[in-house]
């Protein structure tokens, strides 16, 4: 399959520095798009005319925004919100790392439970979820802690034990729990199975390999639909008044504009705290990517480097070279032997965040 | 030097270290080694050849127990892989066990499988760090000297994606020797590179077999079958066709098969 003595270049085909004589650069009249214009004017004009519109419209009662938007009932409504989405997107995280694991072991009793487990919280509306979760001291009036059959070593109330929110972030976070089971299980399976043989093969354990070279490298996958899920979690909060929990932002601007009769200004004080944590969350998410994205993210630098001259300087490039790159001294006396580990030093293309 | 019963290299320096007694794989249905007897000595290098699919990969996965054995018996250093013997009986080893016997076997793949989100110089320390727990100071700087070894001193601080195949599968090698194993597996280390590449990898690997590691090499490469092996192991369809010393192997195959394997890859 690879015998790779057969065609072997002759030597000294080294290929031509690319870019040694200059060329005349292309000298034409740009090709003009009339319509794109035209359309663009259009789009601009509609969408002030429509701010124009909105800034003076009643209905919207502009004044009643800018009064509630800080309310404290307002304000606290939104950091419960906050609370509910964090909390269960960090408990179905975890969840799901475990269903992932679960659904990829050999053992079938695993991988089928962690299947019905998906089967039943994805199958199911999360709104009817959560209903059931406000309705679980009724079918559990107790919850008791011990060895089956025996006197139990602790009993609590259900009731007593578990409120609203408490229920609400369980029922939130294990319906989320299936779907991110999903998630990571596609960034597991996405990672090389030579990395595993490679971890294990230098003596690794099982436990080791997952934590410090598959994880690691499903991040990359996991992150962006993850990403995704919290900005939809945040918004899926809303529909904890099913348990019922009635402080989050939603329920709350809804029991407001009740007392106001003014139910229009109260959706857009909601919207707007909405809006300014899906941003928060989504320049969250940028940084994520790029830290997971070290070293994975360009492959071929050595092709790209020519291309974007400046902050690199020329000692780097290796490819078309004849002869194999053992210590070929850079220019201005040789380099250490051994630099410090962690300086970025001049050249150094691994710190993905100058990128 | 390949049969059993040879108790030359044993008597000078303890157990073989690498005996392969009647090993025998399938997958399924699929008998993928036959009954394979072999014997590498302290110090020797040994290359394994044979067409694709012969099974030298597995029989590679074998020694370090990434693959199960179907039927026979392989120790290395004098100590069974994957089992322990007690009155007669084998056991099945925990995986701790079994990851504590692979600490002593390095093993370099075809296609590298560095750590891409780790630079050189980590992908060296992981598992020293990790799976030795040795302090972080000694192990960076067995470390810095490994990859200085291997001629990649100034690269330390590279991530694989930045590094040419042939400093990656360098990179690779050191990471190997810094568990200190005393046994290196190599499966096909330069096939994957492209052929201006494949010097300085050998280069190292010729190096290695100097200062006295134990190897074997699964390789299409004969030139360095040639000079650096103590002995050549041809395999085909499961089974060892012919073994001995390299020069004559490769001058004179006594069998058919190897003469019609040799005749394309020569
Ligand atoms: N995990 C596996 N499951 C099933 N069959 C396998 C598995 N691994 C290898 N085989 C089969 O075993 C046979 C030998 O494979 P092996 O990789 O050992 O060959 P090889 O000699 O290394 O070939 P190559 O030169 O192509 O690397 C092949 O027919 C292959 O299909
Ligand atoms: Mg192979």
């Amino acid at each position: 399959m690879s015998s790779n003595d057969t065609i072997r270049p002759a030597a000294g085909a080294s290929p031509t520095p690319a870019g040694s004589n200059d060329s005349e650069p292309v000298k034409a009249i740009r090709l003009r798009h009339p319509w794109r214009n035209v359309f663009a004017v259009v789009l601009i004009l509609g969408f002030a005319l429509f701010i124009i519109d909105a800034a003076g419209r009643p209905a919207y009662d502009w004044p009643a925004v800018a009064q509630y938007v800080f309310d404290r009932r307002i304000t606290q409504a939104a950091l419960n919100t906050l609370q509910l989405t964090v909390y269960s997107m960090v408990i179905a995280i975890m969840l799901g790392v475990v269903l992932a694991v679960m659904r990829l072991t050999p053992n079938p009793v695993v991988k089928s439970l962690a299947w019905f487990y998906l089967w039943i919280f994805r199958g199911t509306p999360v709104y009817v979820q959560l209903v059931f979760w406000g309705l679980i001291s009724i079918i559990y009036q107790s919850i008791d802690i011990g060895i089956p059959f025996m006197e139990p070593l602790y009993s609590f109330e259900t009731n007593a034990a578990l409120n609203t929110f408490t229920l609400a972030i369980i029922g939130l976070a294990l319906n989320e729990a299936a779907y991110m089971a999903e998630i990571v299980r596609a960034g597991l399976l996405s990672v090389d199975k030579g990395q595993d043989e490679a971890a294990t093969a230098l003596g690794m354990s099982w436990f080791q390999t997952m934590s410090r070279v598959v994880l690691p490298q499903s991040m990359r996958v996991i992150i962006p639909p993850t990403g995704n899920e919290v900005i939809s979690m945040l918004k899926t909060t809303s529909l904890v008044t099913a348990v019922p929990y009635s402080f989050d932002l939603y329920t709350r601007s809804r029991d407001i504009s009740a007392e106001t009769f003014n139910p229009i200004p109260m959706l857009i004080v909601a919207s707007i705290w909405y809006l300014f944590f899906t941003s928060i969350l989504m320049v969250g998410q940028h940084f994520l990517e790029k830290r997971f994205a070290r070293g994975l993210g360009d492959r071929q630098p050595d092709r790209t480097e020519s291309t974007q001259t400046g902050a690199i300087t020329g000692t780097l490039p290796v490819i078309g070279g004849n002869q194999p790159t053992v210590v070929r001294p850079a220019p201005g006396g040789l380099p250490p032997i051994n630099p410090p580990p962690r300086d970025p030093g001049p050249v150094n293309p691994g710190s993905g965040d100058v990128k | 030097m390949t049969d059993v019963n040879t108790q030359a290299g044993a008597s000078v320096a303890g157990p073989p270290m690498v005996l392969a007694e009647q090993v025998s794989k399938s997958f399924g249905s699929n008998e993928v080694l036959k009954s394979i007897s072999l014997e590498v000595r302290r110090g020797e290098v040994m290359c394994l050849v044979g067409p694709s699919g012969s099974g030298k990969s597995t029989f590679l996965r074998c020694i370090n127990h990434l693959e199960v054995l179907s039927a026979g018996r392989l120790s290395v250093d004098g100590e069974l892989i994957g089992y322990r013997e007690a009155n007669g009986k084998l056991y099945e080893m925990a995986p701790k066990e079994a990851a504590r016997q692979r600490r002593d076997i390095g093993m370099v793949f075809q296609r590298f499988n560095l750590f891409p989100h780790m630079t050189a110089l980590q992908n060296v320390m992981e598992a020293p760090l990790r799976v030795k727990g040795l302090p972080k100071a000694q192990v960076e700087q067995n470390a810095l000297d490994l990859l200085a070894r291997v001629g990649l001193a100034e690269r330390s601080s590279y991530y694989p994606a930045h590094l040419s195949g042939g400093q990656q599968q360098r990179v690779a090698i050191a990471r190997a020797l810094a568990m200190e194993p005393k046994l290196m597996l190599f499966d096909e280390p330069t096939s994957a590179l492209d052929p201006e590449l494949v010097g300085e990898v050998l280069d190292v690997m010729k190096g290695l077999a100097k200062s006295g590691m134990t190897m074997i090499v699964v390789t299409h490469e004969m030139g360095f079958a040639k000079e650096v092996a103590d002995s050549l192991v041809f395999m085909d369809g499961g089974v060892v066709v012919e073994s001995g010393d390299p020069d004559e192997i490769l001058t004179n195959p006594q069998h058919r098969r190897t003469q019609a394997f040799l005749s394309k890859v020569l």
